[in-house]
């Protein structure tokens, strides 16, 4: 432990820490560019120099490591003037162009030049001008802004993945770049927008829409992977203008996909705005009153063997929990949240979460994936096992079709069959499971969804146990989600109850006329084609595929319009919350169950979202502890059963769309065509501000 | 580099090392340490460059990236940070003028204006006939036999408007020109012979160190 000295104030570090650390530790701000704690160290830009004892000029704090009994100086009027200079040569060559900047008010060489800018130029020559370079529909370039940090080049590369990026040419005619100005392939990709000091790499579906001085700023989570992100979601008036990352080091770190930061337009667009009811085969706006008393009606003259319940894959809790306990009230029993089909049970927690969590993926040494294209179904799982793999301490088998997931796999096959061997030990990495100190298995829908997926479930939880997964202080069992509502659902029971059907029985019933009315909670990820025959209130916020088939529309509250408690894959309990009003008729989602209670003659016992929640923590305590991942005690799950032969396959193929938020988004249609269908049509998109 | 010329070409489809180059490439990968692979990539951007008519296309760059198992990027970070890869097609003779203070003063412009007349090409282009191409280029490191007109990797020293055609003239012919001094300066010797030591020391005693002071 180096004891240094800054400013007067003993420090003790961590061995290996920087200076820059140390000055940290003693609540000094350090001016950087370059520096960013979850890159490596670049030490180019210069802005952090600091005054050494003994040294003969300044040093560079970032890439200096801090020694015991270092004496550090950080504002004596050495430093201020190395870092003056610092900052005039780097305004040199930097447009003035702030005012038509998208990251004034935001911009680090902004704020920085306040401190240590020079006020006017002393540079006469002409400027350098560096032409503007395609990174793709997410990623705005004007670099001639670029200040050479490097940031993105090394996120890229270590954090994404993906070594797109570099530098090319040299000195003053250096440029930022990616290889051959193809689009950055990746789906955390956006996070060089945030990374970039300067406006160099802006947000292209954001361009010139806001100031971030006239945003309000909302505390939220995320709902479009079962990570369960940390974002801010940034508003003006009624609309969501941005969705940025906030940090959370046990989920996200500072990182969001894609996904999360660009579906937000998809809230502007094919929204249901109003309740609707199918008069004459037509879905006729109506007012409120007359959309429940139309469902209550329905709900009363139907059997309750008779009525079917599905939740989609990004509801909150509490809707689900008003919903169960309403129809649960007239005795129904087909109720069910895997909409996907998952063979996951409402049995023990262990059995359904990634009981590992997202962090403990960091001591893991062994990871098997089984049926899960973690890239896909949760880009931060997958930077997880990347920058766990970069330490060398990780290797990585996966049963299931190969696929680039940014870092060496052992691929064992695709066949669920390998899944015996392993119990067996006869795998050709039974060894290595047997010997790790900390092994992991994730499993993924891929193998959870099929007909036979309770028989893999079994299989898995034979395996865990077999190579004994649960030791002390670690359970290496880990199922990966890819819906926000799934474990909370699991967690509340939102299962069939005796004698009631699942989703597939659902399905099936209402097309054979055995169910005749078939509540959809924002369910648009099933084959609708199936509920032709039977009368479906559909209570959601998209006119998506489940709004095509009803007969009722409520119209419901995305994600950003309502407070809501969402349970990630690792069952961490996490509010979400309203930044904005949902637009025109459409109300918070529980809110429409309680008044439909009322026009049931069975009012639900709450009244305000507090008291909701309070009957929510009574009956399920898990709910109790916000933000924290309790560990789960082990239980039986799964079911005997014999396995299919059949391959696995991964459930998503299309990252950028896979909710109907997603799929209302101009940028995620974008971006389909960019990254999935491989067509790169904007590339000769010009505005009007190109030469 | 940045200065690439502007006349359009284009790029081979594919590029691959010959079977020498590659027993040379495998042998320059092998001098680094598992892993460090990429530290090769000097010396095989040079292989490729000597293969390719003296330039690297970008077929070439990706093919070193796949036997260094690195991303294209990375190769090309480096062919464009070295003025000496040639990323679009030069000439056979790929001519190199100083034109930095020292050879300026010796009488760089007239060399330069002798290649201009003799080739008909400015700086940044090739000839016709992809015989010759010219860049200006600072300082060579050679000032003591300014001016020095670089042709390929040769130096070809103490030039002057007429040696100038003269070598462009023989370049043109196939003829290789041994390179080196045009006046017969021996290395970087003084011009015109020896000007000191030319005399024995007098005596032992009281000879001063400096005996070119007494010549």
């Amino acid at each position: 432990m180096p004891k240094v000295i800054v400013d007067g104030i003993e420090v003790d570090v961590p061995a290996g820490a920087t200076v820059l650390q140390a000055c940290e530790e003693a609540g000094k701000e350090i001016p950087r560019f370059c520096y960013h704690e979850r890159l490596s160290i670049a030490g180019n830009c210069r802005m952090c120099l600091v005054e050494m004892e003994k040294a003969p000029k300044p040093i560079a704090s970032c890439a200096f490591p801090a020694a015991d009994g270092m004496v550090i100086k950080t504002d004596t009027p050495l430093v201020k003037k190395a870092r003056n200079g610092v900052m005039e040569f780097l305004l040199a060559n930097h447009p003035l162009d702030c005012p038509i900047c998208d990251q004034g008010g935001e911009c680090d060489l902004q704020d920085q030049a306040m401190a240590y800018g020079a006020g006017s130029s002393r540079f006469l020559e002409n400027k350098r001008a560096v032409e503007d370079k395609y990174m793709g529909p997410l990623i705005n370039t004007i670099m001639t802004r670029c200040i050479h940090c490097t940031r993105c080049i090394r996120f890229a590369s270590e954090v994404a993945g993906v070594d797109d990026m570099g530098a090319l040419y040299r000195g003053e005619h250096m440029e930022i770049t990616t290889y051959l100005e193809g689009a950055l392939a990746s789906e955390l990709s956006a996070n060089v927008i945030d990374l970039c000091p300067v406006g160099a790499l802006t947000s292209k579906p954001y361009a010139f829409e806001a100031r971030p001085w006239e945003l309000k700023k909302t505390q939220s989570v995320d709902v479009m992977d079962a990570v369960g992100s940390a974002i801010r979601v940034d508003s003006r008036g009624s609309e969501v203008m941005r969705v940025l990352p906030r940090l959370n080091e046990a989920v996200n770190e500072e990182w969001i996909s894609d996904k999360t930061r660009y579906a937000c337009d998809g809230l502007l667009r094919q929204r249901l705005d109003t309740p609707y009811v199918r008069k004459n085969g037509k879905l006729q706006p109506v007012d409120w009153p007359e959309a429940l008393q139309t469902v209550a009606a329905r709900l009363r003259s139907t059997k309750a063997e008779k009525i079917g319940a599905i939740v989609g894959d990004t509801v909150d809790v509490e809707s689900m929990y008003a919903l169960k306990s309403l129809l649960q009230g007239l005795g129904v029993t087909s109720l069910d949240c895997r909409q996907d089909g998952t063979k996951l049970t409402a049995g023990p927690r262990s059995g359904y979460v990634f009981n590992s969590t997202i962090a403990g993926i960091e001591e893991a040494d062994f990871i098997l994936l089984v049926g899960t294209n973690p890239r896909l179904e949760a880009p931060l799982v997958n930077a997880r096992i990347r920058k766990r793999w970069l330490t060398g301490k990780l290797k990585v088998a996966a049963i299931g079709p190969v696929v680039d997931l940014t870092y060496p796999v052992t691929a064992l096959g695709d066949s669920p069959a390998l899944l015996a061997d392993l119990i067996a030990g006869k795998s050709e990495i039974s060894e290595a499971l047997a010997k790790a100190e900390r092994p992991m298995i994730i499993l993924g829908q891929g193998a959870l969804t099929r007909a036979d997926g309770a028989a893999i479930l079994a299989q898995a939880r034979a395996l865990t146990e077999k190579a004994s997964l649960v030791r002390d202080g670690w359970n290496g069992f880990n199922v990966l989600h890819t819906a926000a509502s799934r474990v909370g659902g699991l967690d509340i029971g939102f299962v069939p109850g005796a004698g009631g059907k699942d989703v597939a029985g659902i399905l099936a019933a209402a097309e054979a006329g055995e169910i005749e009315t078939v509540y959809l909670l924002a369910a648009d990820e099933i084959d609708t084609d199936k509920l032709k025959n039977a009368f479906v209130i559909y209570q959601g916020h998209h006119g998506d595929q489940g709004a095509h088939v009803a007969d009722v529309i409520l119209p419901g509250a995305a994600y950003t319009e309502k407070e809501g408690i969402y349970v990630n894959t690792e069952g961490r309990v996490q509010l979400g919350r309203m930044a904005v009003f949902p637009p025109g008729d459409a109300r918070e989602d529980w809110k429409i169950l309680r008044a439909l209670s009322e026009g049931l003659g069975k009012v639900l016992p709450f009244d305000t979202l507090a008291q909701l929640r309070q009957t929510l923590v009574a009956a399920y305590p898990v709910f109790a502890q916000v933000d924290h991942v309790e560990p789960a005690a082990w239980g039986a799950f799964g079911a005997e059963g014999s396995v299919d032969a059949a391959a696995f396959t991964y459930p998503i193929s299309n990252f950028y769309m896979t909710d109907p938020i997603s799929r209302a988004s101009v940028t995620m249609a974008k971006c389909t065509e960019a990254f999935v269908l491989n067509s790169a049509t904007e590339q000769t998109e010009k505005t009007g501000t190109h030469g | 580099m940045s200065g690439a010329s502007v006349q359009k070409f284009e790029q081979p489809a594919s590029f691959a090392f010959t079977p020498e180059n590659k027993a040379k490439a495998d042998k320059f990968i092998a001098k680094y340490p598992e892993g460090r692979q990429l530290s090769a990539v000097l010396p095989l951007l040079d292989l490729a460059q000597r293969q390719h008519d003296n330039w690297v296309p970008q077929a070439a760059m990706e093919h070193i990236a796949e036997i260094l198992g690195v991303a294209p990027m990375r190769v090309m970070e480096v062919a464009t940070f070295y003025t000496m890869f040639h990323l679009a097609p030069v000439g056979k003779h790929h001519l190199q003028l100083c034109t930095t203070t020292p050879c300026w003063l010796r009488g760089s412009d007239d060399v330069v204006s002798a290649c201009r007349k003799k080739l008909g090409i400015d700086f940044g282009q090739v000839t016709a006939d992809g015989q010759f191409s010219m860049v200006e280029v600072e300082c060579l490191g050679a000032c003591v036999n300014a001016p020095i007109l670089q042709v390929n990797d040769d130096f070809y020293e103490d030039m002057d408007g007429d040696s100038t055609v003269t070598l462009l003239d023989q370049l043109a012919r196939g003829e290789v020109p041994p390179a080196g001094s045009m006046i017969g300066r021996q290395t970087s010797a003084p011009d015109g012979g020896p000007t000191t030591l030319v005399k024995k020391a007098a005596t032992k005693a009281g000879a001063s160190d400096s005996d070119g002071a007494k010549v």
